[in-house]
């Protein structure tokens, strides 16, 4: 399936991208399935958004879709119906944090 | 005519700085990384066009950066830094045992002979090398695992290893500097090592001399003399004769001997040069004066440079890694400041000008002299 992600500008600047970012999902689509394909597809992503050891959420990464937060679901969760169908797109924030 | 290279790095991006021996007219490029710090940027040695740069952020962690064309273009490369085998604990700022975790790299020091080859100082202190261009890193875990780490304590800016110092004469002598551990020297390429901390005093701690835990600022030698090194502590500058194995005091008549950076004139191994700051509880200038203090005898007699630097109302800093030289006749010296100036001086310290005077806080400056 094809999913919409977003990124913070900093990454779209780190990956050369410019807008949205389209990703070719295989199996279930959950939090880590979009991440890796993100990750495979731009190898400098990694580390940028979740640890590359531990493959914890960065603190001040967040992530959103269906104006929900969905930081603090399960990474192997499934993720809304609305962005499986490319209806909405998969937010990654940078937290409002700092200055 | 030979031309000079500036690398800066900022609490909110790269710039490089660019000019002829002259020194005098400059280009300013930036900023590259706009909006990240840039802890390091360092060319190598054995090829001036491929440059490393660190590249951090609260938000997306660690980046390395490379360049292939002195800093035209840049390619992201590993930003792995994992460490090897049980991680273990250092003490934190209250006393007690904290794992060792990752935060950021603070130094990378490229081979004096092979452009693939770079060493990365990192946060929380540890030594790691790549020899694949930055691609992957391997630790050098025998410095991590010494038998005092587990009494490390991080200084104010958090437990780095800052600076790294390759011996020309000695391949496989690596000295290293770690707020607050001290000085360790490895002298079979980083497998093992041995703390090189006698003659410190440290009032700061229960035991002023203790074999570690002193806050080592940054430690500098001349290549010519790689037995012979000079180090900014926290509070005293210091010397040693002997590669390290003992240290002597060298403040002698400056102002205050509190400070980060300390390095030598490019010719003369007993001209080197620091910038006192008023004291490590207020991290910025004494009396206003932006001063560079110079000593041509090896430290103890020291003299004030102030020709060209302001001399009222000025209360910045300058970080440890913000100072260079370079290896021009006269000697280039430059020094960046948490007020967003760059200074250079193009004879040796006797007259100094800005090259930029608005960036954001310089924390890093190196400079690469080309042909």
């Amino acid at each position: 399936m094809i999913v919409r992600v977003v990124l913070p500008a900093h990454l779209r600047t780190l990956a050369r991208v410019d807008g949205e970012v389209k990703l070719d999902v295989e199996g279930p689509l959950t939090q880590c399935a979009v991440l890796d394909t993100l990750e495979a597809d731009y190898p400098m992503l990694r580390g940028t958004i979740r640890d590359q050891v531990t493959r914890q959420r960065r603190a001040f990464v967040r992530f959103f879709a269906c104006q929900e937060d969905l930081s603090h679901e399960p990474p192997d969760g499934p993720l809304p119906d609305a962005v499986a169908s490319g209806a909405e797109p998969f937010l990654i924030v940078g937290a409002m944090a700092g200055g | 005519m030979s031309k000079v290279r500036v690398l800066v790095g900022t609490r909110k991006g790269a710039f490089v700085l660019t000019s002829d021996g002259t020194r005098k007219q400059w280009d300013v490029s930036g900023p590259h990384f706009g909006g990240w710090e840039l802890y390091h940027l360092k060319g190598s040695p054995a090829d001036p066009n491929r440059l490393y740069a660190s590249q951090s952020s609260s938000w997306f962690g660690q980046v390395i950066q490379r360049s292939n064309d002195g800093g035209q273009t840049w390619e992201t490369v590993g930003n792995k830094f994992a460490y090897e085998g049980a991680v273990g604990t250092h003490l934190w700022y209250d006393g007690t045992p904290r794992p060792w975790e990752f935060a950021r790299v603070w130094h990378l020091e490229p081979s004096l002979t092979d452009p693939d080859t770079v060493y990365a100082g990192i946060q929380d202190a540890a030594l790691f090398r790549s020899s694949d261009g930055g691609q992957t890193w391997q630790e050098l875990t025998g410095l991590r695992t010494h038998k005092s780490a587990p009494l490390w304590q991080p200084g104010a800016g958090g437990m780095c290893l800052h600076t790294i110092l390759l011996d020309p004469s000695r391949p496989g002598r690596i000295f290293i500097a770690i707020s607050a551990a001290g000085v360790f020297r490895s002298d079979d390429a980083g497998q093992t090592w041995q703390p090189m901390n006698r003659g410190l005093r440290s009032e700061q701690i229960p035991d002023p001399t203790a074999e570690v835990g002193h806050c080592v600022h940054r430690i500098a030698m001349h290549r010519s003399r790689p037995n012979v090194l000079f180090m900014q502590k926290h509070w005293d500058v210091m010397r040693s004769d002997d590669a390290g194995e003992s240290w002597r005091e060298v403040s002698g008549n400056l102002p205050t001997d509190f400070g980060f950076p300390i390095d030598v004139h490019a010719h003369e191994p007993e001209t080197i040069y620091v910038v006192p700051i008023k004291s490590d509880s207020e991290h910025y200038l004494p009396e206003g004066k932006l001063r560079v203090y110079r000593s041509r005898t090896g430290g103890n007699e020291w003299e004030a440079l102030t020709k060209g630097l302001p001399q009222r109302d000025c209360y910045v800093n300058v970080l440890r890694d913000a100072m260079a030289v370079d290896t021009l006749d006269p000697c280039g010296v430059y020094f960046g400041t948490t007020g967003g100036q760059v200074y250079v001086s193009a004879d040796a310290g006797d007259s100094w000008a800005p090259i930029v005077r608005d960036l954001p806080s310089v924390v890093s400056v190196e400079v690469q002299t080309l042909p």
